[in-house]
């Protein structure tokens, strides 16, 4: 592969790094001095640029053949150990390319909605130090060219989100839901580096070890057949993969931190997770798609847990009261759908979804935090109602994205949702089961996203009448980007309008030279554009019911939803209300169990480590004690022996010198005559 | 000079020195004891130049006898400077009784 080398890609990541590093070391200082207004600045500009720059890689990219379409700007050798080599050194190619401008443009706009929500916080300059210090690192992990430089970027978005959800620390709720989301992310995180673990010990023992992408993606041929414990390599380390993206990206078994992760400010819900970060691990899969294509039984997987998690997320949020949990729980569906799409190999039809979904669904949060804002941070939607009319701007684009969402026809989430469902049915790797399991989470999103738009907007306010007095629309920082978001939900969706609705579908022939592989799958799947159109109504008109149930329910009161709520002894509304009892039941078995473990090993460490340790230490005493005896008795012994010897010879050969200058002579004398008559005779 | 020979100078040598000797050993003054020292030095210059008499041609013994004759003069000047100092310090020139650095 032909391969453009440039030296501008460094600075879409550099730009934010370095807005983070000023606000981060000298914010606090330069609030105080400057205001409020030149943190925004220092916060905002970076990331605009990055996103000029990224049109820049992607006007290039555009220029060039399709099948030559990378840039790499290498940096700097890395890692150089033995058979590992690593290099700082980003890569930019048609899929990297649509992440980094979702990030930038996105997380642009949220930059500046930020400016307006946060405007009234003191940790200002510390919030919009973790938000660029969040959009290096998305960056990082998106522009990457190896998996230890993704994996950087991943722990980093890791800690920002972290930082992040416990923005508000003061409150203990908050801190909680910080550490929760941070240890989830971790067991997700590990599984993450087994996988580059494996992939690089299997490709290494073939001769060709590496952890750049495109090495991997050359040499992928030489995994093939290798196994380990009995088990193909491929799809142990796509599995591990896959635990990865579990947990950065929300789904069962550890999507439990993301409805929690909403006790940050809305912002960061909206950009951290739902726009960017919580797709990583769509992404990975999508760049490790070669792998994925080797091992038919991990996209199995793939596609069964995300329609799991596409279905019991949307259940949950039929029920729930917090407007934010809601959008939540719905997040956690439509990252179902996304990896549902990666499991039946249509890469890029879930890459589509992942950027319409990073429209709607940041401008639903950004539109509930514009709510919030209104409404004097309350959230609970019990309390809401009526707001139609105080807030107009926010209904409108917030009733644009819903419809968006719940995949009303001709908008984003149309094109992009409906792709999924019919790839989910027609690709080989797809079935009707999945086709069906999509749909009803279709039809329970349209009915718990309209439950949303009625409670909080339409009918009587339901608020206490202070509050109400206060209700205001936001400013424009805030709106605009809403505006700008909601015209987005609209026309993303044309660029991958299907071919059978007589669009090019040009987003997959972007996409098409990184998912060979997929498209070849895709390629096999049959275009029955007969079959494809009635699918496509059976789900406009699954979602139409949802709707219709929310507009009985919740516009009409044509039936209490309390009454339903009470069906079948009130069971089934308390098992959702409680979210299928899943914390309780992580709380019971991963933290009691952590715990007991805890405890056993503590007495182990007390009753057996501990005793062994004393016993040597009394043990070492007692030698020393007799070592002590030795030598007090027998060295110190003969030492004094020597001395009292020389002490008495000398007090005893002392009494020779007289003082008497006479006795001397008389000596002298004497012993000279002595030595003379030895001499003579 | 014919009636004397060597032996007569080396006899009365030896006489000064055993006289000399004695002073030393039995005097408890200090000033009879450098005294006899002077007798003891006098005899070695005795001997000296009866060697030199009657030994050879070369001068060296002469020469070497006023060396000890200067030498006796600086030793009686340090020796009588010395004594001072004991008398100052024990009131007595007494032998005996400066025996402060006994055991």
């Amino acid at each position: 592969m032909e391969i453009t080398t440039v030296s501008y890609l460094r600075w879409i990541p550099l730009l934010p790094l370095l807005g983070a590093a000023v606000n981060g070391l000298g914010g606090s200082v330069i609030q105080k001095r400057f205001g409020k207004n030149a943190i925004s600045a220092i916060a905002v500009t970076p990331v605009v640029l990055a996103f000029l720059i990224a049109v820049r890689g992607f006007l290039q990219l555009k220029g060039l053949d399709p099948e030559h379409r990378f840039l790499l700007d290498d940096v700097w050798r890395w890692i150089d150990i033995g058979t590992l080599k690593a290099d700082v050194a980003f890569w930019l190619d048609p899929l990297s390319c649509v992440m980094i401008l979702v990030i930038t443009g996105i997380g642009g706009l949220i930059h500046i909605y930020s400016t307006g929500y946060m405007h009234e916080d003191e940790a200002y300059w510390r919030f919009f130090a973790y938000l660029n210090l969040f959009t290096f690192a998305m960056l990082t992990l998106v522009l990457g060219d190896s998996l230890l430089l993704m994996f950087v970027g991943w722990e980093g978005v890791g800690l920002c989100s972290f930082a992040l959800i416990g923005f508000w620390w003061t409150e203990q709720i908050n801190t909680t839901a910080g550490n929760k989301a941070f240890i989830v992310n971790r067991v997700g995180d590990f599984g993450f580096i087994l996988g580059i673990f494996l992939i690089f010990w299997s490709l290494d023992a073939a001769g060709h070890g590496s952890v750049v992408f495109r090495d991997i993606q050359h040499h992928a041929v030489s995994l093939e057949g290798r196994t380990i414990w009995g088990l193909p390599v491929v799809v142990l380390a796509t599995l591990f993969f896959f635990v990865g993206a579990t947990g950065k990206s929300a789904q069962i078994p550890l999507y439990v931190w993301l409805p929690d992760a909403m006790q940050g400010p809305t912002p960061v819900s909206a950009l951290i997770h739902a726009a960017t970060m919580v797709t990583a691990g769509v992404y990975m899969i999508a760049r490790l798609n070669f792998l994925y294509a080797m091992a038919p039984e991990t996209l199995a997987v793939v596609a069964g847990i995300g329609a799991a998690t596409a279905f019991f997320a949307a259940t949950i949020g039929l029920v729930q009261n917090d407007i934010k949990r809601v959008l939540a729980y719905s997040t956690v569906s439509q990252l179902g759908y996304m990896f549902v799409a990666m499991g039946v190999g249509a890469y890029a039809a879930g890459v589509f979804h992942l950027v319409t979904h990073a429209f709607f669904k940041a401008c639903l949060f950004l539109g509930s935090g514009s709510v919030i804002h209104g409404m004097s941070g309350e959230q609970d939607m019990r309390k809401m109602g009526g707001l139609k009319d105080k807030m107009p701007t926010t209904f409108w684009t917030f009733l644009v994205a819903t419809l968006a969402l719940t995949g009303t026809p001709l908008t984003s989430g149309f094109f992009s949702k409906d792709e999924i469902l019919w790839k989910a049915f027609s690709s080989p790797y797809g079935s009707a089961t999945l086709w069906i399991i999509g749909v009803c989470g279709a039809g329970m999103t349209a009915c718990y996203m309209f439950r949303q738009v009625f409670m909080t907007f339409f009918g009587e306010t339901r608020a206490d009448h202070h509050v109400v007095h206060h209700i205001h629309e936001s400013p424009g920082s805030m709106t605009m980007p809403l505006v700008i978001l909601a015209i987005g939900s609209i026309l993303v969706g044309y660029l991958g309008v299907p071919e059978f609705l007589g669009g090019g579908n040009r987003f997959e022939a972007w996409l098409e030279p990184v998912f060979a592989s997929g498209h070849e799958m895709a390629a096999h799947a049959s275009h029955e554009a007969g079959l494809e159109w009635t699918l496509m109504l059976i789900s406009v008109a699954v979602a139409a019911t949802g709707f219709l149930i929310a507009y009985v329910l919740y516009y009409r009161h044509a039936a209490s939803p309390d009454a339903i709520a009470e069906v079948a002894g009130g069971v089934p509304y308390r098992v959702l209300y409680n979210k299928y009892y899943v914390d309780e039941l992580y709380w019971a078995v991963f933290i009691r169990g952590t715990l007991l473990l805890s405890r056993i090993l503590a007495w182990f460490d007390g009753a057996i480590v501990d005793g062994i340790v004393n016993g040597v230490a009394s043990l070492t005493v007692a030698i020393s004690w007799l070592d002590g005896l030795f030598d007090n008795r027998v060295i110190d012994g003969l030492v004094n022996l020597l001395a009292d010897f020389t002490y008495n010879v000398g007090s005893r050969m002392r009494r020779m010198q007289t003082g008497n200058i006479n006795a001397y002579l008389y000596v002298i004398v004497g012993t000279v005559t002595l030595v003379l008559l030895a001499r003579l005779f | 000079m014919e009636g004397i020979s060597l032996e007569h100078f080396l006899i009365v040598g030896l006489l000064v020195f055993a006289l000399g000797l004695y002073t030393v050993l039995t005097r408890k003054n200090a000033i009879g004891i450098l005294m006899g020292v002077e007798l003891i030095l006098n005899a070695a210059n005795i001997n000296y130049i009866a060697f030199a008499r009657y030994g050879g041609a070369s001068i060296d013994g002469q020469v070497f006898a006023i060396f000890v004759i200067m030498l006796a003069a600086a030793e009686a000047a340090i020796g009588l400077a010395i004594v001072l100092g004991i008398y100052q310090n024990f009131d007595s020139i007494d032998v005996e009784a400066t025996d402060s650095l006994r055991y």
